[in-house]
C-alpha cells in the first residue's frame, strides 16, 4: 500500500498522460472512424474500397504493429516528430478508427431506408442526407458499442509504454522495477487508475444512451 | 381511353422497362399526367404500381425508357437529380419522418436546407401547412408521439413545404387503421380540389371514384386500362380488371 502512497505523483503524471492520450486519440479516432463509414457508404467506388481495404488490414493486425509503423517506419519515410506522444496517438488513432468504423456503419446499416429515401424525395444531396438524417440517427444507437471502444483504446494506450511514453503503464514497469518486494501493489494502483478512467465512461455510455434513444 | 396533346404531360414515361433479375417488372410503360390531373394507380399486389410510383423520382432506376418531369428528362444522379426531386413531393406508406426531427423539424428541414429559406420564413409556412392538415398543435412533437393518420398527414405537409409541382403517392392508407384512413384520404381530396397534380398508388375505391380524373389499372407490370374513373368501375373493358373489381366487391 505504502509504495502506491509514496509514488503518487509518479501515478499522476502517468494517469495524466494516459488521459491525455485517450482523449486526443479518441477524439481523433471518432472523427476519422466516422469520415470511414461514411466513405464506406458512399456512392464513390474508389471510397468504399479504400475505407473497405483500410478497416480490414487496421482491425485484423495487432496494435503493436500500427505502434512499429508510427514510431519506427514513419520517420524512416521522413514524417519526425519531436516526442514519442505524437507517434502513440497516430497509433491509436489510426488503430482504432478501424474499429469505430465498422461500428458506426452498423449503425447507418439500423437506420431504416426509408428515412434516407425521404430525404432524398425532398431534395437532399447525399451529404445532406447523411450528414442531416442518417449519422445523427446512427451514432445514437451506437454509443454504447462506441463507448466499448473507448475503453478498450484507454486500456490499449498502455502499449505506448513500451515505446517511450510515459504514461500509466510505463511508470507501473518502473516502480514495478524499483520496488521488487512490492509488485502487487504496484499493479493494484495502476490498475486503480485505469478504473477511474473506464468506469466512468460505462456510466457515460447507460447517461447517453438513456438521454438519446429515438422512439419509433 | 383520354386522349392527350403531346408535350402537354407534367409527368411523361416512355418506353419506360425495369427488371429485378429475371422478374419483369415494368413492361414497356407508357403514361402521360397533364398538369393539375389526379391519377389514381390500382392493381393487385406484385403489379408494378408502386414500383412506378417510386421509379417517377427515381428512388427506383430504370432498365430503359425515358422519364420526363415537366419537360426535363430525369437525370441519372447527383445535383441534378436532387433539384428535380425537389419539385417532385412524396408520400410513403410508412410515413417515413425523420424519427430524431420535430414535426416543425419534419417539415421545415427541406425548405431550409435544400431551398435556402430563413428560420423564420420556414417556420412560418411549415405552421400554416400543419394547420391545413390538422396537426398545427402537434409541432413540437417526436414523430413517434403522433398517430399514424396524424404522422401521415405531416409527411403530406413536409412534401407540400417543397411547393412540388406534381405529388407521389405510394400507398398512404396502407399502414393505417381504418378509422384514420378518411383523415388521410380527406387531405388528399382537398389537395386534388385545389388543383394538385397527384399519382396516386392505393386501393382506396372511394378516394378513386371521388377524387381521380383517370384510373390506370396496372397487372403483371403491365398498363392494362386507362380511363375515367366512372368508366372503368362500371365498365372495365379487360378480363383481368373485371377478375380484380370483382374480387373488390365481393366484401
Amino acid at each position: 500500500m505504502d509504495v502506491i502512497i509514496e509514488n503518487l505523483p509518479a501515478y499522476v503524471d502517468g494517469f495524466l498522460r494516459t488521459l491525455f492520450l485517450s482523449v486526443v486519440s479518441g477524439i481523433f479516432a471518432l472523427i476519422f472512424g466516422t469520415l470511414l463509414a461514411a466513405a464506406r457508404v458512399s456512392p464513390i467506388a474508389a471510397l468504399r474500397g479504400f475505407s473497405m481495404t483500410y478497416v480490414e488490414i487496421v482491425r485484423n493486425t495487432p496494435l503493436t504493429i500500427a505502434f512499429f509503423f508510427a514510431a519506427v517506419v514513419l520517420p524512416r519515410l521522413g514524417v519526425t516528430f519531436q516526442q514519442f506522444e505524437v507517434a502513440a496517438i497516430i497509433a491509436l488513432s489510426a488503430y482504432t478508427s478501424a474499429f469505430i468504423a465498422e461500428a458506426v456503419r452498423s449503425g447507418v446499416n439500423s437506420v431504416p431506408v426509408g428515412q434516407a429515401e425521404a430525404a432524398r424525395s425532398i431534395g437532399m444531396k447525399f451529404s445532406q442526407v447523411l450528414t442531416l438524417i442518417i449519422l445523427p440517427q446512427a451514432l445514437r444507437t451506437v454509443i454504447p458499442p462506441l463507448i466499448n471502444i473507448l475503453i478498450a483504446l484507454v486500456k490499449n494506450s498502455s502499449v505506448a509504454g513500451a515505446f517511450y511514453v510515459l504514461e500509466l503503464f510505463g511508470y507501473g514497469r518502473q516502480l514495478a522495477n524499483a520496488h521488487g518486494d512490492a509488485v502487487l501493489w504496484v499493479l493494484v494502483g495502476v490498475a486503480f487508475f485505469y478504473l477511474l478512467i473506464t468506469v466512468p465512461l460505462g456510466y457515460l455510455a447507460n447517461l447517453v444512451e438513456r438521454k438519446v434513444a429515438i422512439a419509433r | 381511353m383520354t386522349t392527350q396533346v403531346p408535350g402537354d404531360a407534367l409527368v411523361s414515361l416512355n418506353a419506360v422497362n425495369k427488371h429485378y433479375g429475371e422478374l419483369h417488372v415494368l413492361k414497356d410503360i407508357n403514361l402521360d399526367v397533364r398538369k393539375g390531373e389526379v391519377v389514381v394507380v390500382i392493381g393487385p399486389s406484385g403489379s408494378g404500381k408502386s414500383t412506378l410510383c417510386r421509379a417517377i423520382n427515381r428512388l427506383e432506376t430504370i432498365d430503359d425508357g425515358v422519364i420526363k418531369i415537366d419537360g426535363k428528362v430525369l437525370p441519372a444522379e447527383g445535383k441534378e437529380l436532387a433539384k428535380l426531386r425537389a419539385d417532385v413531393g412524396m408520400v410513403f406508406q410508412s410515413f417515413n419522418l425523420f424519427a430524431h426531427k420535430t414535426i416543425l423539424e419534419n417539415v421545415t428541414l427541406g425548405p431550409i436546407k435544400v431551398k435556402g429559406l430563413s428560420k423564420a420564413e420556414a417556420d412560418k409556412d411549415a405552421m400554416a401547412l400543419l394547420e391545413r392538415v390538422g396537426v398545427g398543435h402537434q409541432a413540437p412533437k417526436l414523430p413517434a408521439q403522433l398517430s399514424g393518420g396524424q404522422q401521415q398527414r405531416v409527411a403530406i405537409a413536409r412534401a407540400l413545404a417543397m411547393k412540388p409541382k406534381v405529388m407521389l403517392f405510394d400507398e398512404p392508407t396502407s399502414a393505417l387503421d381504418p378509422e384514420m384512413i378518411n383523415e388521410v384520404l380527406d387531405v388528399m381530396i382537398q389537395l386534388a380540389k385545389e388543383g394538385m397534380t397527384m399519382i396516386v398508388v392505393t386501393h382506396e375505391m372511394g378516394f378513386a371514384r371521388k377524387a381521380a380524373h383517370r384510373v390506370v389499372f396496372m397487372d403483371g407490370g403491365q398498363i392494362v386500362e386507362d380511363s375515367t374513373p366512372e368508366e372503368f368501375f362500371t365498365n372495365p373493358k379487360s378480363s383481368r380488371a373485371k377478375d380484380f373489381l370483382s374480387k373488390l366487391l365481393t366484401h
